[in-house]
């Protein structure tokens, strides 16, 4: 995999871990499942990051929200464009001011749009072209609505 | 009309470098077939039965004729000498080679044209009244609110991946000309009890395989609400909308399940939370009907003689000027409709030359504007009386003069197999055929206000269920059959046609709807009856008896 962050290509610590595998020390992004199950261990880790999949209900996360200084939103398809709403909704209207992922099958097309709904980094996979992917933030210099990022 | 600002040029140019970069990539195998198509035709372009189909965006309806000329040099130097006008006032080209789609995009571009969301589970172009600003019967000009619309929607980063497409239509008469009972959204222009104008809110409706009239989830919104109002309905459908099953993704489908209550109620609670960041001012709105000002009219206070005369002595004249014009809010001008109906020509079809002569007509009579109705015809707007007769004879020599709009041969009707990947059956022939069987002006002038649909799938781009007659293209077993409905309306009075009986084969469809009209004619009440009304009182069943027991 490839980071893209600050429109450069980067490298972090954070790693999504599955649900039945053992935490790494720190920079865990966990299932929401996981989340709900192992609350009160998991309150203890420091930076941990939270991996949302695109048919939660982003309200339902909001209290939590303070716990995590990471949030991963998973595309289980290109096509699917729910993820939009919830980053714009965690970034302007509930004030997440931590790094937002996306992480899963996004094309590099979407990525200025998700860049103006509030994401701040970009999980390519390895075919992709970071160089690319970092020049596409640029193809337009006008624009109708806000942008939040 | 509205003129681009060098931002709204400024992003157009953009859109095309990022096409052509798209398209660039995807031609060197750098994208994957599935992914380059959502981005195509997030820019008009299908790829169809013989080539690839760019749908150009006619925002509301209304072209310059700048942008006419443009047309007719695109149908002249990348098609076939043609374009094709849809039933959402767009304009379709259907042989255009993939690699020079750029091209024609920039060209476009250079006249304030783009192909921007034309297609795709995105936000659509937004329709309107093809008479907006000079009806008669018109509370408030609706274009000023479908511009402010239109730049709402282009490049939305939020909603550019909806379950599905989703169309808005904007109406400001009181009688309802842009079908907005069968849109996603359609905006009403109302007056409420305080004498404010503001927009009644129907939300649901649509036509295609599972025809829905929408519903009102508000009854009345202040104008400056207009854009919170939309982006508080499109996200909740982009969160709640089905994305299992494509047949199952509209709006509509939403409003069903969930019932209209529930979707007002997370519409509200959505908007209750962003109506004051998306606020409307008085002065942004006041600027953009500024834009849409009235041209200027001449003070005409006497009737012309020569156009008094003329419809005395000239009875083609005046059988054309009471069937293809319209009554105007000015005195002493009149609105044409530009017939592209014309018996040998498929529906909604117009050549170069008669794009460039239109321009031309557009100029000496009508202030260099040309409008597209949701019927695939044209209009020019603002024509002096004393100029119909000197314009009516040139359109006649166009074939542009074929005085039946809103007759039994001004049919709606889509590419079908002809052109389109997804249909089941031709229709543009189904469309010849019925013209070939009513090849009697006077009696199609007899049979009065008729409006026939036809579709070549279920998609139901040509409306077929809100036809009067509607005609619905079928495969069966790799045959071409065509289902019947009667009484279908987009109007005031929205209804879906209901089903005559079982499908009829491709040789007898002509015939049938042939025996259709002689029962209209049989059983109205009196000549005035229109068919829509005969039906309603009869009912279906002295048409399936007669057809059934003919064919």
């Amino acid at each position: 995999m490839q980071l893209i962050k600050n429109k450069a290509l980067t490298q972090d610590e954070w790693a999504f871990v599955a649900d039945d595998a053992p935490l790494n020390a720190d920079y865990n992004i966990v299932s929401l499942d996981r989340w709900n199950q192992e609350r009160d261990s998991l309150i203890k880790q420091n930076n941990l990051g939270l991996r949302l999949e695109s048919d939660v209900i982003i309200e339902d996360i909001i209290e939590d929200l303070s716990h995590f200084s990471l949030i991963e939103l998973f595309i289980p398809v290109f096509t699917d464009g729910r993820a939009f709403t919830h980053s714009r909704l965690l970034r302007s209207r509930y004030n997440f001011s931590g790094d937002i992922r996306v992480n899963g099958d996004f094309m590099l097309d979407q990525i200025i749009y998700l860049n103006r709904v509030g994401i701040s980094s970009f999980v390519l996979n390895d075919q992709d072209s970071a160089e690319k992917a970092i020049a596409v933030m640029d193809d337009f210099s006008a624009f109708y609505q806000e942008s939040v990022a | 009309m509205y003129q681009y600002t060098d931002k709204d040029q400024t992003l157009i140019n953009e859109r095309v470098d990022q096409f052509r970069d798209q398209t660039q990539r995807f031609l060197n195998g750098e994208i994957a077939d599935d992914k380059y198509r959502a981005l195509r035709l997030m820019n008009g372009v299908y790829v169809q039965t013989h080539s690839p189909l760019l749908r150009v965006a006619g925002p509301y309806g209304l072209l310059s004729s700048a942008q006419v000329r443009k047309l007719a040099s695109i149908a002249r130097d990348y098609d076939k000498n043609f374009c094709h006008f849809t039933t959402r006032q767009n304009i379709q080209f259907n042989w255009p080679a993939l690699e020079r789609i750029p091209d024609m995009l920039e060209e476009l571009a250079s006249v304030q044209m783009h192909a921007i969301q034309t297609s795709g589970n995105c936000l659509r172009n937004t329709t309107s009244d093809q008479l907006a600003g000079v009806a008669k019967d018109e509370l408030e000009d609706p274009r000023p609110y479908c511009e402010i619309i239109r730049q709402w929607t282009i490049l939305h980063p939020e909603f550019a991946y909806l379950p599905r497409k989703f169309k808005i239509a904007v109406s400001g008469s009181a009688q309802d000309r842009a079908a907005t009972h069968f849109h996603d959204i359609g905006l009403h222009l109302v007056k409420n009890d305080l004498g404010e104008v503001g927009f009644k809110v129907l939300v649901g409706g649509g036509l295609g395989r599972t025809p829905v009239i929408g519903q009102v989830i508000r009854p009345f919104l202040e104008k400056k609400h207009l854009l919170s109002y939309l982006e508080a309905i499109l996200r909740v459908y982009n969160i709640y909308g089905r994305r299992d099953n494509k047949y199952r993704a509209r709006i509509k489908i939403l409003v069903r399940e969930a019932g209209l209550d529930e979707v007002r109620k997370k519409v509200e609670t959505e908007w209750a939370l962003i109506k004051d960041q998306l606020e409307l001012n008085e002065q942004s709105i006041a600027d953009m009907r500024v834009q849409f000002a009235d041209p200027a009219y001449a003070d005409i206070t006497e009737t012309d003689a020569s156009y008094t005369n003329s419809l005395a002595n000239d009875s083609a004249f005046n059988t054309w000027v009471k069937h293809n014009t319209e009554e105007h809010k000015i005195s002493g001008y009149r609105a044409v409709y530009v017939s592209l109906k014309a018996p040998d020509s498929p529906p909604g079809d117009c050549s170069d030359t008669q794009l460039d002569a239109l321009a031309d007509l557009a100029d000496t009579y009508s202030f260099g504007m040309i409008r597209a109705t949701h019927r695939q015809n044209l209009v020019l707007a603002d024509i002096k009386e004393a100029d119909l007769f000197a314009l009516w004879q040139k359109l006649d020599a166009l074939k542009l003069a074929t005085p039946n709009i809103g007759k039994a041969t001004d049919m709606i009707c889509c590419p079908g197999l002809d052109y389109c990947a997804l249909a089941n059956a031709g229709s543009i022939d189904v469309a010849q055929g019925i013209n070939d069987t009513l090849d009697s002006m006077d009696y199609i002038h007899d049979l009065g206000d008729l409006k026939i649909n036809i579709s070549g799938c279920q998609n139901g781009c040509a409306h077929q269920s809100v036809g009067h007659i509607g005609i619905l293209g079928v495969d069966k077993k790799g045959v071409e059959w065509y289902q019947i409905t009667l009484g279908g309306s987009s109007e005031n009075d929205a209804t879906i046609g209901e089903r005559l009986g079982p499908s009829v084969s491709k040789e007898d469809i002509a015939p049938a709807v042939k025996t259709l009209l002689e029962v209209y004619v049989e059983q109205r009440s009196n000549e005035e009856e229109p068919f829509l009304d005969t039906f309603r009182r009869v009912g279906v069943t002295p048409f399936k008896e007669k057809v059934y027991a003919a064919n």
